[in-house]
């Protein structure tokens, strides 16, 4: 009942934009150049379901790869990090300064040292977004060892890789979660939009842009939704995971 | 000291680049290494990696025969830019300020718009950025024509909206029920709540939150630019370059130092933003998603 | 046996910096087998670091530890002690069973021996049914009892307690108190617990130590001898005796230094 009243307030709102949507297009005889009607994307969505379909495979893909290379690689850098206090103290503000750049903008670069027909550019981009966000917050996390734990954990005579096991790896994994939720938006972010720098062009992206030149708004706007759900799937099934693997964690999101 | 220590950290780190950047060139296979008919890494001859001292050759010399060297060039394109995302920031940050102050204030908007802010961050709507193009020369805007560059610093704003609406919602929730209370023994009405308690304690949000939306909207408009096709930009400059790379494969990194600079300068300049208003305040990192 | 031997330890933080502080000052204590002693002073006289001294996570100045025959250091090392904290230090991430088997699982324990152990413990505390709970779960007495649980997991000789009970209301206690009791008993356990309440001292203790601070030193020993230990107890003349009696010695302590001219 209690979710009932957390759901509704949104649901009214999505429903409501979707109907003003509708009638100010079409009373207002918009031209789809501006913004399509909703009716009219969802036409172009069912009827070129299977185009979208593929293309988000491919965008889908180059999100996971980015993603999977860029966590682990920032998990790792990470805990190599909390190790070297002289490392930790130089990476974290080279990170904060890197993360300030349009990293994006690497794309065309990347596409030069690879051949034109290679995904491995985008994936480049990808997992170097991803990257920071999965390390800044992994190292907070391994840093930020309860006082009463490590005592206890000295009253134990536990030696450092025991403690690191027990205690930091477990105690970080919330931190490593907060930075995996924001790193799956970016990824699908970064897979769709690095497209519009060139490249090989077999996802959303691609799809998007050549429909707009050929001013077919509506589907692009149907390729632009496929995206959205992309990113969805993918934000969702991170939390997902979250769930799995902390099931003492009640609240997802404070 | 912290930005001496930032200095140094950057430096460091600028060295390593340097380092491994050279030495790849160094020990690299000039073709490339192919795992499995992918390849995994890239080519190390001149033509697809240009030594970093060539690139920094490429600054001082002109653009095309005979024009401006190219380190002005770039710099004018990264100022045009800079003005753009200066603009699609202002109004991002005002609009995402706004909705906060409005979902604090009513719960109905919090509980109808903040599930939509939030998700909005998850999935890619700067993909918008192509179709809005399309409205340039076709709209006006009151008695001015609508003009690319509106176009960019929308898509500017629009990325620079979210983070902002969400850090600045936690920030005006922030003060504890105790300090609430002590405003309403006072018979304090929600503005002067809002003035005196709510502002206040909002702003070790707020900043970090500045700070990632700064950062959104020069990505926003940088693919506002590339989107849009807008002349004078940085964006363009990058495409136009990165298209040259066969006959001048230093071009485009003079192009990307541009980009780059143009993110530090903002960024810089959100810091000082900070620097009157947040002396001896601790900064607060909330996690938008 | 003595259970612990503390003798002669001085404790010099910041040696020759201007933050320089003594926060023990030759400090000579001894508990017997089985012995209930409280450590009670006020904040600054060093009771915690006394009880750190004896598990080991502080090395001394000067003098020497000694805790069931053999040297701090070593006993530490094969966990001749437990240890509760004010702060219950469960892991969020285990399960209470979990927690229970932490320093079984340190030991090297077979997985079957110390499940069995856990759930052992976790009778002797009443919390068998929240066995497969989260901390998060539970309430602070029930985080503390797992606390407590976990501390005497590898049945050790000697309890070491800094203020458990601190964060707690009085109700839950004076529960948990008797619950204590009724459990070192059965245990034949020695302890040494810090606390900052009168009462709590006396109610517990064989001996109550009572410290004063600048520089941290024992000032008084008072011994506490009632017949029974229930709460029954709280109300009868010997126990406000003893409470006026520590009372006295806390004040005395203070007294006597605002008293030189």
């Amino acid at each position: 009942m209690r979710w009932l009243r957390t759901l509704a307030p949104p649901i009214v709102v999505g429903v409501l934009v979707v109907v003003v949507w509708e009638l100010t297009v079409k009373l207002g005889r918009i031209a789809p150049f501006i913004v399509p009607a909703p009716s009219a994307i969802w036409r172009e969505l069912v009827e070129q379901r299977a185009n979208v379909w593929q293309a988000a495979l491919a965008s889908g893909l180059n999100a996971l790869i980015g993603l999977i290379g860029g966590a682990a690689v920032g998990v790792l850098a990470a805990m190599a990090a909390s190790r070297l206090r002289l490392l930790s103290e130089v990476s974290v503000p080279f990170a904060a300064v890197l993360n300030a750049l349009p990293i994006i903008a690497l794309a065309p670069i990347l596409n030069n040292m690879f051949e034109t027909t290679s995904s491995v550019p985008r994936r480049i981009v990808t997992g170097i977004i991803v990257f920071f966000p999965i390390f800044v917050n992994t190292l907070r996390g391994l840093h930020e060892v309860d006082p009463t734990h490590r005592e206890l954990m000295q009253s134990y005579a536990a030696g450092g890789w025991t403690f690191a096991r027990k205690v930091r790896l477990p105690g970080a994994l919330p931190f490593v979660f907060t930075g995996l939720r924001q790193a799956s938006s970016l990824a699908v972010i970064a897979a769709v939009v690095a497209e519009y720098f060139g490249g090989l062009q077999n996802g959303l992206g691609s799809r998007i842009t050549s429909a707009a030149s050929f001013t077919a708004y509506p589907r692009a706007w149907a390729f632009v939704v496929g995206a959205c759900l992309l990113g969805l799937v993918f934000y969702l099934s991170t939390l997902l995971l979250e769930r799995l693997a902390m099931p003492w964690k009640s609240r997802l999101i404070t | 000291m912290k930005a001496a220590r930032t200095l140094g950290a950057v430096a460091l780190g600028v060295l390593a680049f340097v380092v491994l950047w050279e030495g790849y060139k160094l020990v690299g296979n000039p073709d490339g290494t192919v795992i499995l008919g992918v390849r995994i890494l890239p080519r190390a001859d001149d033509l697809s990696m240009p030594h970093l001292y060539d690139m920094a050759g490429r600054l001082t010399r002109p653009e095309l025969a005979g024009g401006r060297p190219i380190w002005i060039v770039v710099l004018q394109a990264a100022a045009f830019t800079l003005g753009i995302t200066a603009v699609g920031f202002a109004i991002g940050a005002l609009v995402g300020l706004l909705l906060a102050v409005a979902m604090q204030r009513f719960r109905i908007v919090e509980r109808g718009l903040l599930p939509y802010v939030i998700l909005s961050q998850t999935v890619p709507l700067v993909a918008l950025a192509p179709l809005v193009a399309g409205w340039s020369g076709n709209l006006r805007f009151g008695p001015y024509p609508w003009q690319d560059w509106m176009t960019v610093s929308v898509i500017a704003a629009y990325l620079a909206f979210f983070p902002v609406a969400v850090g600045m919602l936690r920030g005006l929730q922030s003060p504890p029920a105790a300090g609430v209370e002590l405003m309403t023994s006072y018979a304090a009405g929600w503005w002067r709540t809002l003035l005196k308690l709510r502002l206040p304690a909002s702003l070790p949000y707020l900043f970090p939150a500045l700070r990632l939306a700064g950062a959104a909207a020069v990505v926003g408009a940088v693919v506002g630019e590339i989107s849009t096709g807008t002349r004078g930009g940085i964006g363009r400059l990058i495409i136009e370059y990165s298209r040259e790379a066969t006959s001048d494969p230093a071009k485009v990194y003079t192009a990307m130092l541009g980009a780059a600079i143009l993110g530090l300068v903002v960024a810089g300049l959100v810091g000082l933003l900070e620097l009157p208003l947040m002396r001896h305040r601790r900064r607060v990192e909330v996690a938008t998603l | 046996m003595t259970a612990v031997v503390v003798s002669g330890v001085t404790k010099v933080f910041n040696a020759g910096r201007a933050d320089e502080v003594t926060a023990l000052s030759d400090v000579d204590l001894t508990v017997g087998d089985g012995e209930f002693v409280s450590l009670i002073g006020p904040s600054g006289c060093g009771k915690s670091t006394l009880l750190r001294h004896i598990g080991d996570l502080l090395p001394p100045t000067r003098g020497s530890i000694t805790v069931a025959g053999q040297p701090a250091a070593r006993a530490r090392l094969k966990q001749e002690y437990g240890i509760a904290f004010q702060q219950s230090g469960l892991f969020e991430w285990r399960t209470v069973q979990r927690n229970v088997e932490l320093p079984l699982e340190l030991r090297g324990m077979s997985r079957v021996d110390r499940q069995a152990r856990a759930r052992e413990m976790l009778e002797l505390v009443g919390l068998s049914e929240f066995a497969g709970h989260y901390p998060a779960q539970l309430s602070g007495g029930m985080q503390q009892r797992v606390a407590i649980a976990r501390a005497l997991a590898v049945s050790p000789p000697l309890l070491l307690m800094d203020e458990p009970f601190g964060a707690l209301d009085e109700m839950t206690r004076e529960r948990l108190q008797s619950e204590l009791l009724q459990i070192c008993a059965k245990t034949r356990t020695s302890t040494v617990f810090v606390t900052h309440s009168i009462s709590e001292a006396v109610f517990l203790s064989d001996r109550v130590v009572v410290m004063s601070p600048r520089p941290g030193r024992i000032t008084t020993t008072v011994d506490v001898d009632l017949l029974s230990r229930d709460d029954s107890v709280r109300q009868s003349e010997k126990y406000f005796a003893a409470v006026t009696e520590v009372r006295q010695a806390l004040r005395g302590g203070t007294q006597g230094r605002t008293a030189t001219p």
